[in-house]
């Protein structure tokens, strides 16, 4: 799992959700989309990188990986 | 000839609704208004003798052996384009009606070739009947007299010959290739005794306009159009109704056979995806089934440098299932996984993300629709609530306006481009969407009112274009809207579209499409009456496609086109079962019927059934597989009749993947370029091998009949069990019925599927239960699966793959007709004759500024790595836009494109690479290092093959 490739492509996702203007479905959409899609090994990967700083993860997909530490999809 | 098993009633059946009621015969009969006395006759078990007229195409009246009497009327008319009426008496036979018919035949005859006995077509040729039928004895001209016994047959195509000897010039064949295919190659040249079908202008076959579909050989009632395979083997002693294996169009076909040898394959006229039509690829191209590269003996090998070693069934099984066990100890449950095929049936699909769910025990199961309409799943779902296209085929007989959008139906889905013509012909309007001008977009007597030549990777641009003007110009069915959709949803989209960014000028300098064409087209598609849309994966492979997908939902949606006949959203599937491998759960993150594994009723039910735990973490999707694989997290892979090496984008990287793992197992009929790299590889079965079910692009199940044993001894769906067994769980089913048994009981929109329903309806589309016993045409009619349909946001963002300098032209990737995916297949067919390489279609401006000339070798170099292919200059290119093909591997189409992918779902974004052409005079390292690879593994098979025999 290539750090860069998990950061762009959680950048898509954001960038999918960012046309939402609230930003708490925004958050939670980019979220779910994670939770729901993205196997484990990719999720640990990407929280431990968002641990070490999360450096490039836009403000977006950073919030929802925090709401993410608890990876139950909802 | 048509097929034995057909019935023809000489006219094609009539829509009316009135009915009219005459005798024939004595006989009362009752038929739809507008139905031929012909045709009314046949249905009453009539045969009225005739040659000129075919239920496949509208009669002509030429022949006049038709002829009946009416009551009450002069003269002798035409059964055949003579429309019943209410309370006429019509007699099919009298000694005068004898006399003429004769005089008919007599005249046939006499310029006909008396060579019945060695005659392709004995047995099977309506003149021959005829002649028996009106009792035909003698020919008073002669024989002597000016014929055409002498003329030249055209054998240049690979599949059928044309005698001009034997035609009897009934333009039979003619109005087939108009009203049935619409290519319009055939003429009747000359006239009076000097007329004769003509393919063109003074050209042969080949090199005529004509696509080989044999909708005129079928409609052909001599032997003037015969298929090179009965002339070869004579005709077919029995017939078995199936289904093609090639496209999503799903036709049905007779395999005509004699003993378990295909003769021809002819559509089926009741086949309701095709209605008795195919092209070349279904109706001539299933030789490869018996291609000698066929691999029938299960092999294995310690490393990929190993010759190959040929062993029993049992013995290759029992390799597979210790060295995955062994892997999963040692790395751990989710070390493994599978990827099930689209090409394969229901049934085996099915079975193979059972065994990575209940015997592998993890999520790790994808299919090859991850790289094409993957996008559609996860767009149709967000906003519709199912992962499925809204209509039946026969729909678009009702659309007045049809948008295709990123599809090229011709090349790509046939059959269904022949209906979509002919509705086109009766005055439907058109807009196309797509970089190039596909044949779609101007082709006989069909003329796309808009084509909206967009820059590749600027398809949501456009699609909130269009929805911009519908908004912004009053064109929302706001009644559709009040009581179908989401309020909330639809009034944040009509804020967001409606926003000056998204209008056609200010977006025009991102798509390249004049604002005021994008303008017209929206108007056409909201107000032109019943709008349909029709996709394909130039919307799908991209970095945005499933914002695509919502958009086109939206589309629909916004102007009420959804939910009713003639409209609807419509993705064209690549292959034969991408639809039904989906269905079938094949996804990392989905059980079958689509409910994601982190449902706990859905796992709980699956659970029982199987007996196992299930695990509701959603598993890895083929291009995290691979990165998984590099990372050395993944170690076992289970690849069933799918080519990955030569079909998922960046080659390279996927090679790197497969030469990481410790164990490759690949189920295929051929020795494909993953297996190049497999250390098991246990042999496939053909369509023609097995029993089982496809579902096609319209969700219609049908079914697959075995013809032939299968050559390696098993079916692939007894391959998967028998890799279960041997991995120690009790997998028993004796049918693949008992499989579809076991899926409709898990299954609410399968929950009314059955091999007794599909023998008794011929095919069925889903969702089939209690709600819709016999299936559903249409979806979506009273409200939309999810409820309310729901309207998402599609803000358009720029694709990273960006020209630059280095890297100035965008290239775009598609197949063409005689050529299917990654040409496993069709490459071991004479297909070849139509396409035997891939090349690299250039505008002539680009061309000339790089020197480059119509079939120089050419270097595209992308990012991702380079590869030469040979240049075709043409028209059909936008200015900064190159096109190619990627059916031969040693093309290398995907060393170029990048592991750029559509953010929801990863399906990859073939469609836009940005490279660069130059002139070059040999190959590119990496295909001569192909080309070094594969010849010493093809060595490696075939010292396995040697050591076999001695
Ligand atoms: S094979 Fe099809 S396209 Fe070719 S001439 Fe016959 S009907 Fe027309
Ligand atoms: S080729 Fe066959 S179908 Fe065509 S005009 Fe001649 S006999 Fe009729
Ligand atoms: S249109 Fe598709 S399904 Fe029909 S014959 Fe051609 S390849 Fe087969
Ligand atoms: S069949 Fe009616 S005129 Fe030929």
């Amino acid at each position: 799992m290539h750090i860069e490739n998990l950061v762009h492509m959680l950048n898509q996702i954001e960038a999918f959700f960012a046309a939402e203007e609230d930003r708490d479905v925004a958050i939670e959409g980019i979220r779910n989309h994670v939770a729901r899609f993205w196997e484990k090994r990719m999720r640990d990967r990407i929280l431990a990188h968002l641990a070490a700083g999360g450096e490039g993860i836009g403000p977006l997909a950073r919030a929802a990986l925090e709401h993410l530490a608890q990876p139950k999809v909802a | 000839m048509q097929s034995r098993h057909d019935h023809d009633f000489g006219t094609p059946a009539s829509p009316s609704t009135e009915s009219v009621t005459l005798t024939i015969d004595g006989m009362t009969v009752t038929v739809p208004a507008g139905t031929s006395i012909m045709r009314a006759a046949a249905g009453a078990g009539v045969m009225v003798p005739k040659l000129c007229a075919t239920d496949s195409v509208d009669p002509f009246g030429s022949c006049r052996l038709c002829l009946v009497e009416i009551e009450g009327r002069r003269g002798f008319p035409a059964s055949c384009t003579t429309p019943c009426e209410g309370g006429l008496q019509v007699r099919t036979q009298s000694s005068k009606l004898a006399e003429l018919r004769k005089g008919v035949m007599e005249l046939y005859i006499s310029d006909h070739p008396l060579d019945c006995l060695t005659c392709a077509t004995n047995g099977n040729c309506e003149l021959q009947d005829m002649a028996g039928t009106v009792g035909l004895r003698e020919v008073r001209y002669g024989y002597e007299g000016l014929n055409h016994l002498g003329s030249q047959k055209d054998e240049s195509n690979p599949y059928f010959t044309y005698d001009p000897s034997k035609c009897i010039v009934c333009s039979r064949c003619v109005r087939a290739c108009e009203e049935v295919q619409g290519t319009f190659a055939l003429t009747i040249d000359g006239r009076g005794f000097e007329s004769r079908v003509a393919a063109g202008a003074n050209e042969n076959f080949l090199d005529s306009e004509c696509v080989s579909c044999g909708a005129c050989v079928q409609a052909c009632p001599t032997a003037t159009l015969a298929e090179k395979s009965i002339i070869q083997m004579g005709q077919p002693d029995h017939s078995v109704v199936t289904t093609c294996a090639y496209c999503g169009v799903g036709c049905s076909f007779h395999a005509e056979m004699q003993g378990d040898r295909v003769v021809r394959m002819v559509p089926w006229k009741d086949g309701k995806a095709n209605h008795g039509h195919s092209c070349v690829k279904g109706r001539f191209a299933w030789g490869y089934a018996t291609h000698p590269d066929r691999i029938t003996k299960p092999m294995i090998r310690e490393r990929i440098t190993d010759p190959w070693q040929e062993v029993s069934w049992d013995e290759a099984l029992q390799y597979a299932a210790r060295r995955f066990k062994a892997i999963q100890e040692q790395h751990g449950r989710e070390s493994i996984g599978g990827i099930t095929s689209s090409r394969c049936t229901n049934e085996e699909t099915y079975l193979v993300q059972k065994l990575v769910r209940a015997v592998f025990n993890n999520n790790n199961v994808d299919t090859c629709a991850r790289v094409c309409h993957s996008p559609t799943g996860y767009g149709l779902k967000y906003t519709l609530g199912e992962s499925a296209g809204t209509q039946d085929f026969d729909s678009v007989l009702e659309s007045d306006v049809i948008m295709v959008i990123g599809a090229n139906p011709t090349d790509g889905h046939p059959v269904f481009a022949s209906l979509m013509k002919k509705r086109l012909r009766q005055g439907a309007r058109l807009i196309v969407v797509d970089p190039r001008q596909t044949d779609i977009v101007r082709s006989a007597h069909v003329e796309a009112q808009h084509h909206l030549k967009l820059r590749p990777g600027t398809n949501v641009a456009i699609v909130n274009a269009l929805a911009h003007v519908i908004v912004t110009e009053g064109l929302v069915d706001e009644a559709f809207v009040a009581e179908r959709c989401e309020p909330a949803s639809f009034d944040k989209w009509r804020a967001f579209v409606a926003r000056e960014n998204n209008s056609p000028e200010a977006l025009e300098a991102i798509t390249g499409v004049p604002a005021d064409e994008v303008r017209q087209a929206a108007r056409l598609f909201a107000t032109g009456g019943n709008a349909a849309i029709y996709y394909g994966l130039g919307v799908t492979e991209h970095a945005q496609g499933s914002t695509t997908v919502i958009g086109i939902a939206n589309l629909a949606m916004a102007t009420g086109n959804i939910g009713r006949r003639g409209v609807g959203v419509n993705p064209l599937r690549g292959q034969n079962n991408v639809q039904g491998s989906c269905d079938m759960g094949s996804f990392p993150h989905e059980l079958p019927g689509y409910r994601h594994v982190s449902d706990d009723t859905a796992r709980a039910l699956f659970g029982k059934e199987w007996g196992v735990t299930l695990q509701e973490e959603p598993g890895l999707r083929i291009p995290n597989m691979f990165e998984a694989a590099l990372d050395g997290s993944f170690k076992g892979l289970y690849v069933e009749g799918e080519d990955i090496v030569q079909s998922d984008p960046n080659t390279q990287h996927v090679i790197a993947a497969m030469e990481s793992l410790e164990c490759l197992v690949v189920q295929d009929i051929f020795l494909n370029e993953t297996a190049m790299y497999a250390h098991v590889f246990l042999p496939g079965s053909s369509f023609l091998e097995k029993d089982g079910t496809f579902t096609n692009a319209e969700r219609r199940i049908s079914r697959v009949r075995k013809v032939m044993p299968p050559l390696a001894g098993k079916a692939d769906w007894e391959v998967t069990q028998a890799l279960a067994q041997a991995m120690g769980y009790d997998m028993n089913y004796q049918h693949p019925s008992e499989i579809m048994d076991e899926i409709a009981r898990l299954t609410p929109t399968f929950h009314g599927v059955s091999y007794d329903k599909l023998e008794r309806l011929g095919s069925v589309q889903w969702p089939c239960n209690d709600e819709a016993p016999e299936g559903t045409p249409t979806m979506h009619i009273d409200e939309f699966v999810r409820g309310k349909g729901y309207f998402g946001l599609t803000e358009y963002v720029p694709t990273d793959e960006k020209v630059t300098r280095k890297f100035p032209l965008l290239l775009t990737t598609g197949r063409i007709l005689s050529q299917y995916n990654v040409g496993a297949q069709t490459r071991r067919t004479a297909n070849n004759a139509w396409h035997s390489e891939d090349r690299i279609e250039i505008h002539p401006h680009d061309a000339e500024e790089r020197g480059i000339a119509d079939g120089d070798w050419v270097g595209i170099t992308s990012r991702a790595g380079q590869t030469v292919l040979r240049a075709t200059v043409s028209q059909r290119m936008q200015p900064g836009v190159v096109y190619t093909t990627f059916h031969f591997p040693e093309s290398g189409a995907n060393v170029i494109t990048t592991d750029n992918s559509d953010w929801a779902t990863n399906c990859p974004e073939y469609k836009v690479t940005a490279v660069q052409l130059t002139r070059v005079s040999q190959p590119s390292e990496w295909q001569a290092n192909y080309k070094r690879f594969a010849s010493q593994q093809i060595g490696l098979l075939k010292a396995a093959e040697a050591r076999a025999k001695v």
